[in-house]
């Protein structure tokens, strides 16, 4: 199985750390990952913000049509591909390229998803001694639906101190651009999500998304809470000490194109 | 009175509306409150039907024949009623409809009316434009009484004096009613005595009532109208003349299409299994009820809703108000920052498309499409989708702004992987504005830091690792 990551742009820009993770628990795994470079971004700033940018569609295609299975740590642009980029070629009347999008959105997978689907494992052999809380967000598990996969995940991570996040199910307020347009309302959000964050006791704020970590994790850091954000793959490829190994295995897929 | 004057919006913006209304904290308490009691209920009664999502999937579908064939079952349903002894009239826009209430009105030779609550009149602004012809309209739902004692406006759709909390209302009764006990506590049973003593006598007197529909059936010219007070029916029964204001997307083709929708609607709007009333009429019945009975079936913008194959789903409804229970937007601003009839999600997606995008512009943004509102629609309607469309066509209906020029630009660097890759070796100037910086970065950084830059991007890190892998491959 050819399997590609689609890192998502603020993650090959700002969080590095988070591809990194998921490259490393797909070789720990055993699955080999291309980093096609090529890729940029899918788009889902534009859209949401209305500008269709559909050249970011067939760029997408274009970059990810060859190979068996794509994985995207993120709910959000995993979301967007699904359900944007088909609507976003209609829009441009390139009927063509929405099926195309359509048939590459169902090799499309969440880095959850991937895992216990594809994979078909919870368990990562992951070591994490920390407390940790886990906000669901919005995108994953009401456009993409990847329920409690993630949650599962975590579960199985040796020394973790999983707490429920209470009123786990409410928006962190990003939205992208939503947090500039509407700065009052996003703020709003942000401090009940900080606040029930704060609640749980943990040191660790853990989600599937950079995006909504970044929103959260600033508001964290600009009140000194003392809480780090941690994407899921960086949790999933922590290991115990002399357990696995954080040199990469010998096997793996050279870069491609 | 044009649509324009009685749909408000934009004037001020929602974010600036928005801006005063989170800072309200008696509001910000009152919608918390009683927004997250609504959702609980919701939820209980919903999780208690094992075929809810069967259910859902069929009222969408239903009212989607509907939207499909509506000249076909507004014909049909103005025949049945017609039939039946009703009155149907046509109104384009809120302007006719609104004649032609007053006409009806002004022709019994009254000059008050008692009202149900409806959505449809409140769209038109009915109140206001019967007071012009000198008719006095009595809201007889009790927070639409509220409202109205209180000279404000509605911010909910089921719930239109929820910004208010019974301290707040006792005030009102007391120094508007003009009946309300001396003693007046702001226990909840008190106040509803009070508007019930009140509200008596307005019963008793009127000869004409107002009112809306929930739903109107195509094969047999009924109309339904669902409640929990009582009101309605009084409304409803009591008058020679009934008069009700019907949008045309109510329509449902046949009586047995309820089955569904009296599941839907008071499990998602109330969060009770059944209305307390469910009121039921067919033209006229000799010698029982209302024996004058008119049907305004109005348009006012919904044909043109229709035309846009992604936007038209938000004719399909209800007007449960379930979206707004959810949403974290409304949660914190309340309904009259939206400055429309329609409030939270459903406004957003409805007013622009009823009043044209370019007099709702911030609207369609004003949403961190969390995709709730979607998840609890009872008849499955996409808002999230609908208002990603709807900022397309704002943005497409824009002059050349600062901001379109910024994603244009971004768009360009993220076209080509050269540009791409050396734009991402910028990334450590963020440092620069990591705790504050110029607008817009400031919107950002008012209330939160920017994340400390990496040393290197991932693709950077990538090549090297493959490059070093390379070497200890040889």
């Amino acid at each position: 199985m050819r399997v590609a990551l689609f890192t998502t742009c603020l993650v090959d820009a700002l969080f590095p750390d988070a591809g990194q993770a998921t490259v490393q628990v797909l070789e720990h795994l055993g699955q080999p990952v291309e980093f096609p470079l090529e890729q940029t971004c899918c788009g889902q700033m534009h859209a949401n913000s209305g500008y269709f940018e559909v050249a970011l569609v067939r760029r997408y295609v274009e970059v990810f049509s060859s190979y068996d299975a794509v994985v995207v740590p993120s709910g959000s642009c995993a979301a967007s591909i699904h359900h944007q980029h088909p609507m976003i070629a209609r829009a441009a009347g390139e009927h063509w390229l929405a099926k195309r999008a359509e048939a590459i959105a169902t090799k499309t997978f969440e880095l959850s998803q991937f895992l216990v689907d594809v994979m078909g494992t919870d368990d990562v052999g992951a070591y994490f001694p920390h407390r940790v809380t886990y906000h669901p967000t919005c995108h994953s598990i009401r456009m993409l639906g990847v329920r409690d996969r993630p949650l599962r995940l975590l579960r199985k991570v040796r020394g973790i101190d999983l707490v429920e996040l209470p009123r786990w199910d409410q928006c962190c307020g990003f939205g992208g651009t939503f947090s500039i347009k509407n700065p009052d309302v996003s703020a709003a959000m942000l401090a009940d999500k900080m606040e029930a964050v704060i609640m749980t006791g943990a040191e660790v704020l853990c989600a599937g998304d950079r995006s909504c970590l970044m929103h959260i994790g600033g508001g964290l850091d600009r009140i000194r809470a003392g809480i780090r954000t941690l994407h899921l793959a960086e949790i999933l490829a922590s290991t115990e000490p002399g357990y696995g190994t954080n040199q990469l295995p010998t096997d793996t897929a050279e870069t491609t194109r | 009175m044009s649509a324009g004057e009685t749909i408000w919006v934009d004037n001020p913006p929602f974010p600036a509306n928005a801006k005063q209304a989170v800072n309200d904290a008696q509001l910000r308490r009152n919608i918390r409150n009683a927004t997250s009691t609504i959702r609980q209920r919701r939820a209980t009664m919903v999780e208690e039907l094992p075929d809810w999502q069967q259910l859902r999937t069929a009222g969408a579908a239903i009212k989607d024949e509907v939207l499909a064939h509506l000249d076909r079952y507004l014909e049909q349903f103005e025949q049945a009623a017609t039939q039946r002894g009703a009155h149907v009239h046509w109104a384009r826009d809120a302007d006719e409809a609104n004649c032609i209430v007053s006409s009806l009105v002004a022709a019994t030779g009254e000059r008050e009316v008692i009202k149900v609550k409806s959505m449809a009149t409140q769209e038109i602004g009915l109140v206001e434009a019967l007071a012009k012809r000198g008719i006095n309209a009595y809201e007889t739902d009790l927070a639409e009484l509220i409202v109205q004692l209180g000279h404000d406006r509605p911010s909910h759709i089921v719930v239109p004096a929820i910004h208010k909390n019974r301290r707040e209302i006792r005030e009102i009764f007391l120094r508007e009613m003009g009946d309300a006990p001396a003693d007046l506590s702001d226990d909840p049973h008190a106040l509803a005595e009070a508007a019930r003593r009140h509200l008596r006598r307005k019963f008793l007197q009127a000869k004409v009532a107002i009112s809306g529909a929930n739903f109107a059936i195509a094969e047999t010219g009924s109309l339904l109208v669902a409640e929990s007070e009582g009101n309605g029916r009084m409304c409803l029964t009591l008058p020679d003349t009934l008069i009700s204001v019907v949008g045309i997307e109510k329509l449902l083709p046949t009586f047995r299409d309820l089955e569904v929708f009296l599941q839907l609607l008071p499990r998602s709007s109330t969060g009770e299994r059944m209305n307390p009333y469910n009121s039921v009429w067919t033209g006229v019945t000799p010698g029982d009820g209302p024996q004058q009975v008119h049907i305004v079936l109005l348009d006012n913008g919904r044909t043109n809703v229709l035309r846009d194959q992604i936007g038209r789903q938000a004719l399909r409804c209800i007007r449960c108000a379930a979206c707004l229970n959810v949403c974290p937007v409304y949660e914190r601003t309340g309904g009259h920052a939206y400055g429309a009839t329609y409030p939270g999600p459903i406004g957003a997606v409805l007013t622009p498309q009823l009043v044209g995008v370019e007099h709702a512009a911030t609207l369609p943004f004003a949403s961190s499409l969390c995709g709730y509102c979607y998840e609890v629609c009872p008849v499955k309607i996409d808002i999230p989708t609908v208002l990603v469309k709807l900022r397309h066509d704002v943005v497409k209906a824009k002059q050349p702004s600062a901001e379109g020029a910024l994603f244009a630009a971004a768009g360009a660097v993220m076209r080509g992987r050269r540009r791409w890759t050396r734009a991402l070796r910028l990334a450590p100037l963020m440092r620069l504005f990591r705790h504050g910086g110029p607008p817009p970065i400031s919107r950002w950084t008012a209330v939160r830091d920017l994340p400390e830059p990496p040393r290197q991007s991932f693709r950077d890190w990538w090549v090297s690792r493959s490059v070093t892998k390379r070497g200890d491959q040889q």
